[in-house]
């Protein structure tokens, strides 16, 4: 590990040489990872298979897919986003250009997570790499064979002098965080969050983390059958096809009215089995859990007495297999473990309220979450849940998708992005003609009054004081 | 002693009470309104306008701050950062529409800005009024709460941002919390939703370890070197003039971007010490600790700082200009040094005072690696009508800010970011970016319940695999290859 050190000092200076700045440096490395994804989505579907159980299908659609996305965006934008932005100027400003400049930070540190190991690896490399930064990434040592994967093969289609990826545990990380940084990009919990900001303290880097939270979906009564099941179906998808709700983004709790959540509890029971199968262990339709600890964990979420008599559908686990099958509970009590904790896990609480007004007190009550769904037709209950709940974003009337979006900000994706590794510069400049004499000392009570007018931009007065024909109202001021 | 009360000691449990008060406020929903943002930003010009002659006196009080640079430099740039917020507020306040994409056709998409909370905004002593005030300005313009934590080290500033803060703003979301270590500890136990501070690097790295026990998002407004390179073949007489401007127009050098030091090249050298000479001499007359036109070093504390750096072997011997200083009065004439040595205090350490360091090369080029070998400093200036030296200097140099032909200036222009990078600070203010640092960009995706893509859903088969590639890919007609095989 001693080389690491030697290593970061070799990265930063070829990044001193100011070859990762270069256009053509930022195309080939997006253009590298671009056919990473393509030439090698076998073993990267494979990967995610051995250590999270995932199909194929759903690797693909949230991982290979979303990145390709990202990739052709951040190809055919980054130039656009590399070139300054003229700020505008007042006529009396002086000043004869000025510009905001974007540029890179240097050498950055991306601490990735198991959940979505390439995409939460893989996302915030496009936006570094588009930003022209030199970057290590450090993959989650939960999910070792994407892990592996990333370290050995990737390199092979990057520039190494630029880009390294250092495999490792919970001391390599630590490692990693004493050394220094330009920028810390960080996906995962907020225990070790805090753990990443304070050590970012030393440097005074800059830190971005994603985070978690409990996202919930809010299910408003809908009048047609047809809105009814489109909304179970994409609830299904965003909590139980989601990495078996081992995302950051999945749905982790329902809030429904009273009278609704049998009709709700009932389609979604018709609507599991039609589209994860009548046995989702045999048929692979949901992921795994990732390793035993968590399932543990999860296993203790629902073995209290008072959470079994909530449970209505699924509660099995099967060890061995490091599967739990789809699992719904009704009321579980508020302050049990599994409503006050992230979920991060396939069991569903649907918690029941009077009005489905009501939602709207209960999750701005609690802390702000990373998403919250709401699936309504109720334009009024849609502008109220935006402006009287705070989270990092809402969509309406589906979960999940906002990865596919890619021009809104949603954990890093585009544009906002690239903004997050750079720095933007102002860069201003004048003449040496055009100068105010009144903006020197000696000072007088007529230099105070011209520098006042300039300022309001009171181009009349201005005229006025420099002909003599206005007093100063500043009696107070004896210069 | 009998009958005696109990002072009012601001402790935890002070700043705990404090910040669960604006929290509730605040979630009750009062300052999410433009109503209420315009009615305290109108308040804020108000008490500006209503108070200058009192403001003009704390400020002379705290730093001998000639009047002139406290209506231009504090008082001026205060309410034009009030004036610039109520003309756009509106449009800062308005959901930004964006484009979203075939894959989650059909749907609209918006980015909402909302305020973050509850923010905290530690101030500094140099620019006390400016530096508490327009930050304060951003926390309302985007609909926060706000606490202001004044510096103590300029108390008449602290007390009277206090007292008409007090009379001005509503209680119930705007508050001041005066004192000093102590008081400045006990807030920084809290949780708040973003914490604004402007100082030195050292205070700055306690706020950032404070603020990552709760995961709370820091603006730091530091400082560094601010080199100033100066180029031959360029009109002297004006550049001399901006330099001093920006060093000892600005609180006598006591201000975060001015130059720190120069770098010429060796021929150039005397010629620009002369030229300075002479301007000075004209601003500020022969007897420099005698004009009334100088700020006075801020306490005996930094005046000590001050003249150990002039003090220094290798350094008191190459003092060109100056060198004067008078204790009773916390003054140091303004100072020029040609060519001290790189290892010594005063090039080691933000000078943050009247003392100007020359440093030589032999060609210009030179001074870029100079600057780089350095910290990223909070903004860096070049004077020069070389057009590459422009250009390498824009691409090269990696600082808060740079300006050309000038200094200071960018400070004024409310659509350029003001904020360091690397030790120099961490995010940027000033117009639009003001209410931004204290803004969460939400974003909101609308989506019906038609065009249900059913390739997203198990069961997974491989024609919904083939589909889902063409969607992602974008292009119609892989799309309709892919539905008819």
């Amino acid at each position: 590990m001693r080389g690491l050190e030697r290593e970061l000092e070799e990265m930063r200076e070829y990044y001193g040489s100011g070859k990762t700045k270069e256009a053509a440096w930022r195309e080939n490395q997006l253009k590298g990872l671009r056919s990473f994804l393509l030439e090698k989505e076998e073993q990267i579907l494979k990967a995610l298979k051995q250590d999270l159980g995932k199909h194929h299908i759903e690797a693909f659609r949230d991982e290979v897919g979303t990145l390709l996305k990202t990739l052709n965006f951040a190809l055919e934008s980054f130039k656009k986003w590399m070139a300054g932005k003229e700020a505008k100027l007042p006529r009396i400003a002086l000043l004869s250009s000025a510009e905001i400049v974007p540029e890179p930070l240097g050498v950055i540190l991306i601490i990735s997570s198991w959940s979505f190991p390439f995409g939460l690896s893989l996302e915030p490399v496009i936006g570094a790499v588009a930003a022209g930064n030199a970057l290590v990434l450090k993959p989650s040592e939960l999910s070792p064979a994407c892990s592996s994967l990333l370290s050995t093969v990737l390199p092979t289609y990057l520039d190494n002098k630029a880009i390294k990826i250092i495999e490792g545990g919970p001391e390599v990380g630590e490692h990693l965080l004493q050394q220094k940084w330009d920028k810390i990009f960080f996906t995962g919990s907020e225990k070790a969050a805090r753990n990443v900001m304070s050590a970012a303290v030393k440097h005074l880097t800059p830190v971005t983390l994603q985070l978690g939270g409990k996202c919930p979906a809010v299910l408003d009564s809908l009048s047609s059958d047809w809105d009814r099941e489109v909304a179970v179906k994409r609830i299904i998808v965003g909590k139980f096809g989601a990495s078996a709700g081992q995302a950051c983004r999945a749905i982790d709790y329902i809030l429904v009215e009273k009278d609704y959540a049998c009709i709700l509890v009932e389609l979604m029971k018709v609507w599991i089995k039609k589209m994860l199968g009548e046995n989702p262990k045999e048929t692979n339709s949901i992921a795994r859990i990732v390793n035993k600890q968590n399932l543990s964990r999860l296993k203790n979420l629902i073995s209290d007495p008072r959470i079994k008599e909530s449970l209505v559908w699924g509660g099995s686990v099967d060890e061995n297999d490091l599967f739990i099958e789809p699992t719904i509970l009704v009321d579980p009590p508020l302050e049990s473990e599994i409503m006050t904790d992230e979920i991060f896990g396939p069991l569903l609480p649907i918690i029941t309220v009077d009005k489905i007004e009501d939602s709207i007190e209960f999750i701005s009550s609690r802390a702000k979450p990373l998403a919250i769904y709401v699936f309504t037709k109720n334009q009024t209950l849609q502008r109220r849940m935006v402006s009287e709940t705070s989270s990092g974003c809402v969509i309406f009337n589906d979960a999940i998708v906002q990865d596919i979006a890619e021009r809104v900000p949603f954990g890093g994706v585009g544009n906002s992005c690239f903004h997050t590794f750079s720095h933007e510069k102002a860069v201003a400049r004048r003449s040496f003609y055009t100068d105010f004499w009144f903006r020197f000392p000696p000072w007088t009570i007529h230099k105070l009054q011209l520098t006042d007018r300039a300022y309001n931009l009171d181009y009349v007065g201005l005229l006025l004081v420099l002909l003599g024909l206005k007093r100063s109202k500043r009696t107070y001021i004896k210069l | 002693m009998a009958g005696e009360e109990p002072k009012n000691v601001f402790d935890a449990e002070a700043a705990s009470s404090l910040a669960r008060e604006l929290r509730g406020t605040f979630l009750s929903g009062k300052t999410r309104s433009y109503e209420w943002r315009v009615s305290q930003l109108k308040a804020l010009l108000k008490l500006v306008d209503d108070n200058e002659q009192e403001i003009v006196d704390a400020l002379r009080s705290d730093l001998s701050k000639p009047p002139m640079e406290s209506v231009v430099c504090e008082i001026g740039l205060l309410k034009n950062s009030c004036k610039v917020s109520l003309r756009e507020l509106k449009h800062w306040m308005k959901p930004e529409k964006v484009k979203t994409s075939i894959t989650t056709f059909p749907s609209s998409a918006e980015i909402v800005p909302e305020p973050l909370g509850v923010a905290l905004v530690i101030s500094a002593w140099n620019y006390p009024i400016l530096l508490s005030l327009d930050p304060v300005v951003g926390a309302i313009a985007a609909g926060n709460a706000v606490v202001l934590k004044p510096s103590e080290i300029s108390p008449a500033t602290s007390s009277l941002l206090a007292k008409l803060l007090g009379k001005y703003m509503d209680n119930s979301c705007v508050r001041v919390v005066e004192g000093a270590a102590d008081e400045t500890t006990a807030l920084l136990q809290q949780k708040w939703d973003k914490i604004f501070y402007t100082g030195n690097a050292r205070i700055g790295r306690t706020v950032m370890t404070a603020a990552a026990k709760h995961l709370t998002p820091v603006v730091l407004e530091l400082g560094g070197k601010s080199p100033a390179v100066v180029d031959s073949n360029i009109n002297i007489k004006v550049a001399s003039r901006r330099i001093i401007a920006g060093k000892w127009g600005c609180n006598n050098g006591q201000a975060c971007i001015s130059p720190d030091y120069i770098i010429t090249t060796k021929d150039y050298a005397p010629k620009l010490v002369d030229a300075l000479k002479t301007e000075l001499e004209t601003f500020y007359g022969k007897n420099p600790l005698e004009s009334k036109d100088l700020s006075r070093i801020v306490n005996s504390n930094h005046f000590g700082r001050l003249t150990k750096l002039l003090d220094e072997d290798k350094v008191s011997g190459k003092i060109v200009y100056g060198g004067e200083r008078d204790e009773s009065k916390l003054m140091i004439a303004p100072t020029i040094l040609l060519d001290v040595p790189r290892n010594s205090l005063i090039m080691n350490e933000e000078i943050f005072g009247p003392l100007l360091p020359i440093i030589t090369v032999d060609k210009l080029e030179e001074s870029f690696d100079v600057i780089n070998s350095g910290t990223k400093p909070l903004a860096a200036y070049l004077f020069t009508n070389n057009k590459k030296l422009k250009e390498q200097f824009a691409k090269g140099i990696s600082a808060g800010g740079l300006v050309v032909n000038d200094t200071t200036l960018h400070l004024a222009v409310h659509t350029l970011p003001f904020g360091g990078v690397g030790e120099s600070g961490i995010g940027a203010y000033h117009g639009k970016f003001s209410f931004d640092a204290f803004t969460h960009k939400k974003a909101v995706l609308y989506r019906s319940f038609h065009g249900d893509a059913a390739v997203r859903y198990p069961p997974y088969s491989y024609m919904k695999l083939r589909l889902m590639k063409a969607l992602i890919g974008g292009s119609i007609n892989g799309i309709i290859r892919a539905l008819f095989g």
